[in-house]
């Protein structure tokens, strides 16, 4: 039995008029990768937003280890444990490689697991690129400093969004391969994709959106492919 | 030889404008906030110090270093309770905000201080020269241009080298995004409003050591330093300090052919810098 990390319960959100998730539940268990899979515009990506505080949410609607953090910003969302990687990776134009790096330690306190030498170690090819600019990379590499800088604050929670947009095959197989050891650094995941292959090789559970609702959700192994399909697209296969 | 002394004290004063003008470059480079009132807070920051002097007899160099902490207070402040308020999308109101600030900031000073124009006096190194070479240079404005040097060398260093710079630049880049790195880009923006406080605190020296200053003086040094940003390149701090001398050596040039030509010739000198380089002599790669 293991406790939840992350607890969001009847999480709503809305952007002006429109609302864009309605009473969305849902469970991280510690160590647990979880991917969450749909279509353009389910609202994936605004679930992560809510989740770290770019959009607010009500206070108890997301739960950290037992502590509301639904109220909180996005820099107090950090430094209680969750970093993201944005979609669209979203580098600093104006840092170096190792600088994107290192900002993502910039609320960190204490030691951690994650050091620039552990990233540079998972991503060999950054090392000899760390003194470009960050946005001076190909796409797969620019994808690997987001991933390093959100690891650099040593998260409880890691989550994804789309880091396979936008990417060979290849390159997304590559980048899914450092998964297993992120998780042995002890973060529990959330990966949001809408390409589910990768995703779900990866995942302990998943969980699928569609226009702002979760449709479904169980273990990988558990679902059958017109399930996943049906609560994707909402429709019959 | 007339000219090489002409121009070379158009380039000390050029340094003046760029102490001027390196605060506005900060703050616009990280916030893209133009502040109109910062000509009007170097004259708040000369009278600081002249009232610094005065009330506990110090000299000025000494006077600035008690003025310094209290002007990046009176940056922090404003940033936090005021212009964090009106930053946005829309450029309009910081602009309207700080327009309104300008005219506070002359009036309450008229109140304070009365229109009378006065000086910071810093005894015989006012009057002090040396040689350099064939050219006899004022030790005053050397020390301002090296002042000019050192701090633009110290912005630099502070915006590439340290964790604080690199916090400035990324949430310039994205302030979304440096949330998600646990940055408070409302904190930043205050440091860095605090931190060109200080520069204009030492601009205010030596504007108030080399001539008469009194409350309405502002938007003129304000044109200044907007001319010596633009001619730089926004958002470049050594481009700024090139800015600043080109409009100094325009300046002096303009004078030695007709002393009422001295101020119309800077704004010459801007015209056709921007007609030969609309993006200034420095552009920042990525604005
Ligand atoms: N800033 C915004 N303002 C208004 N509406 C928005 C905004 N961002 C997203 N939306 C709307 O909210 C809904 C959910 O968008 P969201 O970006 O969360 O989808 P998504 O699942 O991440 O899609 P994608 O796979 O394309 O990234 C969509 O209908 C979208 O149009
Ligand atoms: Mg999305």
């Amino acid at each position: 039995m293991s406790a939840p990390v992350l607890t969001i319960s009847n999480l709503t959100a809305h952007y002006g008029d429109f609302q864009a998730l309605f009473g969305v539940d849902l469970t991280l268990e510690q160590g647990q990768a979880l991917a969450v899979i749909g279509a353009n515009g389910a609202g994936k990506s605004t679930l992560m937003r809510a989740i770290t505080g770019i959009l607010p949410s009500p206070r108890d609607a997301i739960t950290l280890n037992g502590r509301a953090i639904g109220h909180l910003s996005a820099p107090e969302v950090l430094e209680a444990g969750i970093s993201m990687v944005p979609e669209g990776r979203k580098l600093f134009p104006s840092l170096s490689v190792e600088e994107n790096l290192l900002i993502g330690a910039h609320a960190r306190t204490g030691n951690g697991y994650w050091t620039l030498e552990r990233l540079y170690d998972l991503f060999p090819i950054l090392r000899e690129r760390r003194h470009n600019p960050g946005t001076a990379l190909s796409g797969g590499q620019q994808q690997m400093v987001a991933i390093g800088r959100a690891l650099m604050s040593n998260p409880t929670v890691l989550l994804c969004d789309e880091i396979s947009l936008g990417l060979a095959p290849v390159v997304i197989r590559d980048i899914y391969a450092t998964f297993p050891k992120i998780r042995e650094s002890g973060a529990s995941v959330i990966v949001v994709e809408q390409d589910i292959g990768q995703a779900l090789r990866i995942a302990d559970h998943v969980c699928c959106m569609m226009e702002g609702r979760i449709t479904l959700s169980g273990a990988p192994t558990d679902l059958s492919r017109d399930a996943i399909h049906n609560a994707y697209f909402g429709v019959s296969a | 030889m007339i000219w090489v002394d002409t121009i070379v004290q158009g380039v000390l004063l050029g340094g003046l404008y760029a102490l001027f003008a390196a605060g506005l470059s900060l703050v616009f480079g990280i916030m893209r906030l133009v502040n109109l009132a910062h000509g009007d807070l170097i004259v708040l920051a000369a009278f600081v110090i002249l009232t610094m002097a005065g009330a506990l007899g110090l000299h000025p160099f000494v006077a600035v270093l008690i003025a310094a902490p209290v002007m990046f207070a009176v940056g922090w402040l404003l940033q936090t309770y005021v212009l964090n308020r009106v930053l946005g999308d829309d450029i309009l109101p910081p602009l309207l905000v700080t327009f309104g600030l300008s005219v506070v900031i002359q009036n309450g000073l008229l109140e304070g201080f009365s229109a009378d124009s006065q000086k910071l006096s810093a005894g015989p190194i006012e009057a002090a020269s040396i040689k350099l070479g064939p050219i006899a240079v004022g030790v005053m404005p050397l020390l301002t241009l090296v002042s000019a040097i050192v701090v633009i060398f110290a912005l630099n260093q502070l915006f590439y080298r340290t964790k604080l710079g690199r916090a400035f630049r990324a949430t310039s880049d994205d302030a979304v995004t440096a949330g998600l790195m646990g940055i408070r880009p409302r904190n930043v923006f205050a440091i860095a409003t605090g931190i060109a406080m200080v520069v204009a605190t030492i601009a205010a020296l030596y504007l108030g050591i080399r001539a008469n200053f009194d409350p309405t003086i502002g938007p003129a040094r304000l044109i200044y330093a907007f001319q010596a940003v633009i001619i730089g390149g926004l958002g470049s701090l050594w481009g700024t300090l090139a800015g600043g001398i080109v409009i100094g050596v325009a300046q002096g040039l303009g004078a030695a052919i007709n002393p009422e030509w001295q101020i119309l010739a800077g704004h010459i000198a801007f015209v056709l810098v921007l007609l030969i380089r609309p993006r200034g002599l420095f552009p920042r790669a990525n604005d």
